[in-house]
This record gives C-alpha cells, structure tokens and sequence, in this order.
C-alpha cells in the first residue's frame, strides 16, 4: 500500500495554515471555532483516509474539507441571527458567506499575521509561547505539557485566559503598520528565541519534542525572511544564530540521551550545512546600520562552530560579549563574558572578577568558579560545583556538572 | 469464509489531539489494514463522520445526533472475511481505536445466504 508513505509532518504543517486562515476570516472572538474546525478536518480525514484511500491531493482535499465545514458553520451563525435576531441579518448576507480565501498568498499573509498578533505585548512571554506551539506549530496540549514540564491543566488554563486576553484587547489579525514593524518585530523575535531555547535547553526528557520546538522556531523564523516587509536584519541574524546553535543538536547528547560537554563533542556530528547555513545569513545580516543582540550573539555562535582555541577567537569573543552586555545586559552573558575572559587573560585574572559579580543564587555562577578552579585550586573547585549542583534542577545539567567534578 | 463487520465504538469522539498523533494514528490504521488486506482477508470499510449525523425515532422523530443521548459513538467500520469468529476477534485486536481507554471494537457475524440466517 503506497498510501502508507505520507507526507511526514502533513498535518502539522497544513494545521496552522487553515487555523490562521479562518480565525483571520472569523477574528480572534472566534479563535476556539477556528481551532475546532481544523481539528475536526483532521478527525475526518483520519476516518476516512485509511479506509476509501489517500486523496490524490491530500493538502486540497483538507482545505476543501475545512472549507466546507467553516460554511456550515457560518450557514448556521446566519440561520441563527436571522431567526433570534432579525435586525443584524444584513450582516450576515452574502458578504458573509463568501469563499474561504485559500489562497497561497492568503495562507501565508495570515499565518505571518497571526505571528504578530499572538506575540502581542499584551499577552504574558508564556502565553505566547503556549500560543505559538498550539496555533503556529500545531502541538497537542499533552505535548506543550511535556515541553514545559507541567501538565495539561496548568497549559488548558494559560491558553484560555491568553485567548480571552487577545479578545479583552479587541487584537486583529493583522500586519502592523511599516512604522511598527521594527518594533513589533522585537516581540516576534523574542518569542520565537524562546521557543528556540525551550527546546535546546528543555528539561524535558522528550528528545523529539525538544528537537521540533528548535526546527519549528527556525521555521517561523524562515517566514519572515521569506518576507520581503519582515525580512529585517535582526531576523536574519536571529536565524543565523539558531542555524550555528542547531548544528551541535546531534552531537549534544549520546546515545543514552546523556549530554555531552563542549570540550568532547565529536565534530564528526556537527552538522555543516546548518554551519553554512548560519554563515549565510549571518552575512545577509550584517546589512542597515543597528547591531542588534542578535548580531552579536550570531558571531560568538559561530566561533563556537570552530573548536581550536586559538587567541584571536578569544579575544573576538570577549569583544563581542562587552559589547552584548552594552546593549542588554544578562546574567548569563556576564558570566560568559568572564570565561572569555580567562581564555584570553589567563584564570588569575578571570576568578577575582567572576568573585566579583556575586551571583550566589546562580548555578552558572558557581559551574563558572568550579571550571576556572579546576587545576588552580582542586577544593575550591570541587566546592563550587558542589554548589552549583545544589542549584541544578534538571536532570542533565546535574548530570553535565557531575562530568566536570569527575575530571577535575 | 464468512464476513464480520468490526465497528468501532469510540468512548468519546471529541478528546483533543494534536494533528501530528491524529496523524500517527491514521498510519495506524492504514498498517492494521494492510496487514489484512495483505491475507486476502479485507472486504472493506468505511469512516462515519460525526458532521450531519441524524437519529430518526419512533413516529419520525428526527433529532441531531447521536450526540448528548449517548456518549458513545461510533467512528466506522471494517468488513472482513474469517473463517471463524476468532479469527475475525484476532483481527480485531490489532484495531489502533483500542489505544483509547474505553473504546471498544464489536465483532458481528453479517448475515449469509446460508439458509442458517
């Protein structure tokens, strides 16, 4: 049965697209419709492919499937309003009931549309985040579960009051004005690097999952690349950034799913086309004139592709992270920054200014101290991953820390 | 050789699902299937969608359904050949729908014209 090799990802991938279309037809006062309408479609096809066989044109047949069934329900809304309320039924005529706009062009515009309008600042970064996977990326809700490490209740309940929200707030599915689009691209972007991170630093022990969110956030990313109002540099230097960190995702974690350091990954794994990838659009980035965090992160990302210590490296990577700090700073990239540090200026000079920082609440803080103590001072060393396990929650960064405690 | 009919009684047909586990299931369905159909033992088979569905009652009362009255529905069927009923249950087992706690797959003889019915 041939009909057995289907396209890998078809549902997930035609999901988002007939969801975005609808709700931007019905509005967000009706997403939870729009939602039902795509799931159902699928529902259908599932009863109904296996046994009469494969469609020849699977895609078209679930957007005639979800077209239908998004008719019925506007026939009905309509039968409704012109029996219990006879007035509004001018509203509901034919204007109403026209053709669901399937289009190529109508499917992308409101999938980039529905981007922006979830990753509105209105809404809580969680929520969005729970948004995207649910209406962008098409994950069931035991899924976002797993990827945020709760359960179903807990992620039923944010995407709820976060839809309820986009309601309360009267947001349109929309592309915002060209004098917005930089700024609202900020909070595109955010959002999608969580996504990027939730799945290349998840807790969960779901290496699938954790793998799509990664692939998913480059896709959206790819998007608005691929869109010439959205296709900013930042954009690119963020998808840049995600195509050096997503080049180690096989060469993370072996076979046992244990993670593996830096230092001892076997380069054979990394994966070079995305390397190439990222130096290209590192290169199409570095275009206009602002330099976003993103630039920066996307150049030390890619001396992180070349594993020699060399010290023009190092010293372009400290440079890189003074200026990261500049222009946002974060805990994480100060501690980075002062690794950076000792590579170029030795451990001497690196420990007192990492003492310095005081981060006592942090577990990089102390892995920090632990890795610059290694072979200068073995207790002091010990001592602070001792530390900095207390901190660990997760399973493989306990795990990562023990490795360096062995080698000491 | 006799036909069964296997129906697939779903505990509830609205549970949420992703379109990637839908997807999952569907391949699912189409392996249990081929296995069949891979013994000569398919005869064929049908989904029932739950959209228009109808109940007609006692002096033509036509009602949406078979929602609200009963939880239960049934989501389709497969008819295939066995030369007993235990070989059409031992088809039956191998149905995906039985992932679902609580689903259930009834196995029926279809009547022949064997002079027995």
């Amino acid at each position: 049965m041939k009909q057995q090799e289907l396209i890998p990802h078809l549902f997930r991938t035609e999901y988002r697209k007939i969801v975005s279309v609808l709700c931007k037809r019905f509005g967000f006062g009706q997403i939870e419709i729009a939602e039902d309408i795509a799931s159902d479609t699928f529902l259908t096809a599932a009863q109904s492919w296996p046994l009469n066989g494969l469609p020849e044109n699977p895609v078209a047949w679930l957007y005639f499937v979800a077209r239908n069934k998004a008719k019925n329900h506007l026939q009905r809304i309509s039968v409704f309003e012109s029996k219990v309320a006879p007035e509004v039924k001018r509203e509901f005529s034919d204007q109403h009931l026209q053709e669901i706009d399937l289009s190529p062009q109508n499917i992308n515009d409101s999938q980039l549309q529905m981007m922006f309008a979830i990753c509105n600042p209105a809404i809580p970064p969680e929520s969005q985040i729970g948004l995207s996977l649910r209406i962008l990326c098409g994950f069931g809700i035991e899924e976002i579960a797993d990827a945020f490490l709760t359960n179903k209740e807990t992620i039923n309940k944010r995407l709820f009051r976060a839809r309820e929200k986009l309601r309360e707030e009267n947001i349109k599915i929309e592309m915002p004005h060209l004098s917005q689009i930089e700024e609202r691209l900020e909070a595109v972007l955010t959002t999608i690097y969580l996504l990027f991170n939730e799945g290349y630093f998840s807790m969960s022990q779901n290496s699938v999952i954790r793998k799509d969110l990664c692939l998913e956030a480059m896709r959206l990313c790819n998007m608005l690349v691929e869109n010439k109002i959205t296709n900013k540099p930042a954009v690119n230097a963020l998808l840049a950034l995600m195509c050096f960190q997503a080049s180690r995702f096989e060469a993370r974690f072996d076979q046992n799913g244990q993670p593996v350091l830096y230092e001892e990954q076997d380069i054979e794994l990394w994966n070079t086309e995305l390397i190439s990838k990222g130096g290209y659009f590192l290169n199409i980035s570095s275009t206009g004139n602002t330099i976003s965090k993103y630039h920066l992160e996307a150049s030390i990302a890619s001396w992180s592709t070349q594993k020699d210590d060399t010290r023009e490296k190092w010293e372009t990577v400290l440079y890189l992270y003074d200026l990261l700090l500049q222009i946002e700073y974060s805990p994480v990239a100060a501690l980075n920054r002062i690794y950076a540090l000792s590579k170029v200026k030795g451990k001497a000079e690196a420990i007192p200014e990492a003492e310095k920082l005081k981060m006592t609440d942090n577990q990089f803080y102390f892995t920090l101290l632990g890795e610059l103590y290694t072979g200068v001072d073995r207790e002091k060393s010990l001592q602070n991953f001792r530390e900095a396990l207390v901190l660990t929650k997760t399973e493989t960064g306990k795990q990562a820390i023990q490795k360096k405690m062995q080698r000491i | 050789m006799n036909e069964f009919i296997l129906i697939f009684r779903h505990q509830d047909g609205n549970k949420i699902a992703s379109p990637e586990q839908i997807q999952i299931w569907m391949k699912q369905t189409m392996d249990w299937i081929g296995s069949i159909t891979a013994k000569n033992k398919y005869v064929g088979g049908n989904g029932l969608p739950f959209q228009d569905a109808k109940v007609v009652r006692h002096k033509g009362l036509v009602t949406n359904g078979p929602f609200g009255e009963i939880k239960e529905t049934i989501g389709g069927y497969v008819i295939v050949r066995a030369d007993s009923v235990e070989e059409a249950v031992e088809f039956a087992k191998g149905c995906p729908v039985l992932q679902g706690e609580g689903n259930s797959v009834e196995v029926r003889k279809i009547a022949g014209g064997d002079g027995v019915h």
